[in-house]
């Protein structure tokens, strides 16, 4: 099936038109359904990738409007590949876990539109078609958070929305520009971004085309400071929004930059290497240091995202193959860690309708379950070895190491800081005497919960002690990647800060 | 004795006058029928005039590009066939809006629908001629059939909206005759390619280049009345509010096309002559347009008022494009109204759907944002429809007003005006809030008392449109191919 990506992206679309046919009372059975055939045909796609190549594989091309060089033009690499199988697999385990009642079809409606856009960025090549997903996902979103979240719901969601947009727009602005200097140089239109990639731009250039698609991107992320939008999010969206969120959507910014900025800007990337460091260990340390202060258990988690995201994003400027490789699955891990992280955090809300600490104590005596998985996933969060957190963090820190030692010990700090607000998250939350006699008999996990947690966990493990089928695509990919950057760079410094990998110099 | 003037009646080109004379042939028939037999049904009239737009727009099809006619005074190059094609096509979709559920004053009358065949005409006469006067000519019969069929709608805030329209709409007809004056008396003319000719012989000249300048900046002035640009914009909000719904949609549509087009002619002159500042006005206009229009949207109570706004501001981001003055930008022109035409029509056409007699819901405003409250809960199409709208103004891929967007924001990358495609973008960022609290309003918000009236005024009819403005909203991504051609095709072909 050479079209699977065309299936993959518009199945759960005409799903959800399809569903508005369905009875509320099945609505939640027939999402859940979908997402698994959606995650059934992810997988097959994986299969079926070859991964000893490196190039776009199952490509599509559809000229839409031909006259301005827009294609619907799909395909997908070792980058993209695991990123598409985790929002398949975190959209179908967020519909398992999910326990709402109100209005549960317009949700399960919005979350296969969701999964559509959400499909959609991370295997488009044409950089219109990738806009359109891109600003496609921000209205599922806003419905969501809008319609279920909590008291500032609506002033979260619209936050949300402008500061997306506004920065999408700017991008927009420099995506423009790259096609008219396409068209100048070679007479055609286009939006395509592997045609993008062959275009070889003036330093100077470089630096604003950089910063528009930063803008964008950086948002995204969320960078400082850009990032006030963020916890506002998390805080009033429900649990399967901010499961969503954090597991796929923020990956966009950091996939954006591996996708437009490195390739195509490789002067520039290298130029900002350093204020993007610094930005990124500001987040790492600064949101870290919050989300120590925070009272609210679903706020710590959505500041050590922002803080996890800043790791990410330095890995991806380490422009060498450990860096980026390390970033990418660390996308998969944060993925998969913060989500299961805010689905946790959903099933106690769920139970006592608060997330304050304070509220809480001794809950490991009476949830058992809960208490093992929690502390499982907040180990991989901190990072622990053998867990899925370890590889990529300690990929991107010895892939930083080589660009500069300092940073790169600046950004281990993550991990002391975040052993220390995890576990004084654990300690205030699960230790000690029962104190408060709401927790006394809450229900520990029911067989719901479990299904969508338990495969979490077996990723966590897997990934961790034996990460490499996961890591060998993303490497062949990255290691193309790098050595097309290190071909296309013009600069003196860029040349020599993009570091061939050994097994590509041996090969040469 | 002087030769006697022979005329032959093929150099006159008849072929050309075709569509505008269908349209008032049209009209006449309208009025001959009440005539003959008065309280005819509306639907009978409806259905007249779309048959004779459909005549009228099959001669239209049936032009060849680059003529000229009538003593030279028609002329009919690509964008004026473009024009009226656009023109007719959105009073196509405007006029079942009078096949209400609700009886409303103005569609019992018979001469709501002559009135509105000859204004048609009179923008057809405006779009197809390059003569100064017959341009005055068309747009001010155009415009006093417009006046009277928004004071038709019988009530006392249509009055105003009618009595204000026609007084700036006079204050706009000194201006420009003002200014046609100056340029008959700089260079003998009212032809503009004969303007141009002398023009640019006389351009170094500095004795006249204050003429110029004063001439340029009346007949800028006037045009800007016209398209409601910054700061001659006033008098728009309180004119949609009056006017009934559909009516509001099809002002900030077709008598914008109409000025665009005489807009381009005028101004594309004065820019391809070099004279650098009537560019630099016309950006400068257009930016404050988008801005304060936008920032003025912000705080809007009302749906109706809103939307007038955000035609304003749309029409700030349009005059932008004009103001490049490249075969790209004109085309942008003509794009983004062709797309923007279907989704505001159809947001339009879904304030008409929940019209009242009676303000029900606030003392001032019919349409104020609390009436749409909850709507999903009581209408879920009605919402979903309108928030389809909504995005697609505000500028959300793949709905049709992004691809007009990124059109004219490329035309300005294009052209190396950076800072303009910025500005434009950070607007549509702006603007994005006031469509986003509808849909707030529409989807998050729970409703207010007695809700079950809101889809008041419906019809199998306006259903229909509606459904044909949703389709062209959504799919636009699969016309736009052919569309940005034969727009492209005909600009280019005219010369502009």
């Amino acid at each position: 099936m050479d079209n699977i990506l065309s299936v993959l992206i518009f199945f759960p679309a005409v799903a959800g038109l399809l569903g508005f046919v369905v009875d509320k009372s099945s609505a939640r059975v027939y999402g859940i359904s979908v997402a698994t055939v959606e995650l059934l045909l992810a997988v097959w796609l994986w299969m079926s990738f070859d991964g000893t190549n490196a190039g776009m594989q199952f490509i599509e091309l559809i000229p839409l409007v031909p006259d301005f060089g827009i294609n619907y033009y799909v395909g997908v690499d070792g980058i993209s590949l695991f990123i598409v199988i985790m929002a398949a697999l975190m959209t179908l385990l967020g519909m398992i876990a999910m326990n709402i009642e109100k209005d549960i079809k317009n949700m399960i409606i919005s979350l296969l539109f969701l999964e559509m856009t959400m499909i959609g960025v991370f295997v488009a090549l044409d950089a219109i078609v990738f806009y359109v997903f891109w600003e496609l996902s921000l209205v599922p979103m806003l419905y969501i958070i809008g319609a279920w979240g909590g008291p500032l719901r609506i002033y979260a969601s619209i936050k949300f929305f402008l500061y997306t947009f506004t920065g999408s727009l700017i991008m927009l602005v420099g995506m423009l520009f790259m096609a008219y200097l396409y068209h100048s140089v070679s007479g055609v239109w286009s939006f395509s971004i592997t045609d993008w990639y062959a275009l070889v731009l003036p330093f100077n250039y470089q630096i604003w085309l950089f910063l528009a698609f930063f803008a964008g991107f950086a948002i995204k992320v969320p960078m400082f400071p850009f990032h006030t939008w963020l916890p506002y999010a998390h805080g009033q969206a429900p649990t399967i929004g901010s499961v969503i969120l954090a597991a796929v959507l923020l990956k966009m910014g950091t996939y954006g930059f591996v996708r437009f900025s490195l390739p195509m800007f490789p002067d520039a990337s290298v130029a900002m290497i350093m204020p993007i460091a610094v930005i990124s260990i500001i987040m790492i340390i600064y949101t870290a240091m919050v989300a120590y202060a925070q009272e609210d258990m679903k706020q710590v988690i959505a500041y050590s995202s922002v803080s996890h995201m800043g790791v990410i994003v330095l890995g991806t400027f380490a422009m060498n193959a450990e860096g980026i490789s390390g970033s990418i699955f660390l996308m998969l891990s944060h993925g998969i860690v913060s989500g299961a992280l805010f689905m946790l955090v959903g099933v106690i809300y769920d139970r006592r309708h608060t997330k304050l600490m304070s509220e809480f104590g001794g809950l490991a005596s009476v949830m058992p379950k809960y208490a093992l998985i929690f502390g499982i996933m907040l180990m991989a969060s901190v990072g622990l070895p053998l867990t899925i957190g370890f590889v990529g963090e300690f990929l991107v820190l010895l892939g930083f190491y080589q660009v500069s030692p300092v940073a790169t010990v600046l950004a281990g700090t993550t991990i002391i800081i975040g052993a220390i607000y995890m576990l004084a998250l654990y300690k205030k939350s699960f230790f000690g005497p029962v104190t408060n006699e709401k927790n006394a008999d809450l229900k520990d996990l029911d067989s719901k919960e479990l299904t969508a947690l338990v495969p979490l966990v077996a990723i966590v493990i897997w990934l961790g002690v034996y990460p490499k089928p996961v890591l060998e695509p993303i490497d062949t990919s990255v290691k193309a990647l790098i050595s097309f950057m290190h071909e296309k760079a013009q600069t003196p410094e860029a040349k020599a800060r993009i570091t061939l990998s050994k097994t590509t110099k041996e090969a040469e | 004795m002087l030769e006697p003037i022979n005329v032959s009646l093929a150099s006159l080109n008849l072929v050309t006058l075709a569509p505008m004379l269908i349209a008032i042939a049209g009209g006449l028939i309208i009025l001959i029928i009440d005539l003959i037999k008065g309280d005819l049904h509306k639907s009978l009239y409806v259905m007249m005039t779309i048959l004779i737009l459909f005549i009228d727009f099959g001669s239209v099809m049936g032009l060849n590009v680059n003529e000229r006619g009538f003593f030279d005074v028609m002329l009919i190059d690509g964008i004026a066939i473009i024009s009226q094609l656009l023109i007719l096509a959105a009073s196509m979709l405007f006029i079942p809006l009078a096949l209400t559920s609700k009886r409303f004053h103005e569609y019992s009358y018979p001469e709501f629908f002559a009135l509105f065949l000859f204004m048609i005409a009179g923008f057809q006469f405006m779009v197809a001629s390059d003569n100064l006067i017959l341009i005055f000519v068309g747009l001010e019969t155009a415009s006093l059939s417009l006046y009277t069929l928004i004071a038709l709608h019988n009530r006392s805030n249509s009055y105003e909206a009618a009595v204000k329209y026609f007084t700036m709409g006079a204050l706009a007809a000194g201006f420009y005759t003002m200014g046609s004056a100056i340029v008959y008396a700089l260079t003998g003319s009212v032809e503009l390619y004969q303007v141009a000719d002398v023009l640019q012989n006389r351009i170094g000249d500095p004795a006249v280049m204050g003429t110029i300048l004063g001439g340029s900046i009346l007949l800028l002035a006037a045009f800007a009345f016209k398209l409601s640009l910054f700061p001659f914009h006033t008098w728009t909000p309180d004119v949609y509010e009056g006017a009934s719904a559909p009516l509001a949609g099809y002002m900030s549509i077709v008598p914008k096309i109409a000025a665009f087009v005489v807009a381009m002619r005028i101004f594309g002159m004065y820019i391809s002559l070099d004279v650098e500042w009537v560019r630099i006005m016309i950006m400068a206009l257009a930016v404050l347009t988008m801005t304060l229009a936008n920032m003025m949207a912000l705080v809007q109570q009302d749906v109706k008022r809103m939307l007038a706004y955000s035609s304003i501001s749309h029409a700030g981001f349009v005059m932008a494009a004009l103001a490049l003055d490249t075969t790209k930008g004109n085309t942008g022109v003509f794009l983004y109204y062709g797309l923007f035409m279907f989704t505001n029509l159809g947001a339009f056409a879904m304030l008409w759907i929940s019209r009242h007699k009676n303000r029900v819901f606030h003392e001032r405003y019919d349409h104020p944002y609390e009436k749409f409250a909850g709507l999903v809960k009581i209408m879920p199409m009605g919402a979903v429809v309108m928030a389809l709208f909504m995005l697609s103004l505000a500028g959300v891929p793949p709905f049709s007003v992004f691809w007009g967007k990124i059109y004219i924001l490329s035309a300005a990358v294009d052209a190396g005006y950076m800072w303009l495609a910025i500005v434009m973008a950070l607007n549509s960022a702006v603007a994005a809030y006031y469509y986003l609290k509808l849909i707030i309003y529409m989807f998050l918000m729970s409703p207010e008392q007695n809700n079950n009236t809101v889809y008041y005024n419906t019809s199998k009819p306006l259903m229909t449109m509606i459904g044909v403005a949703v389709a062209a909203t959504v799919g636009s991504v699969f016309f736009m191919q052919p569309l940005i051609s034969y727009i492209y095709y005909m600009v280019s072909a005219s010369g502009y």
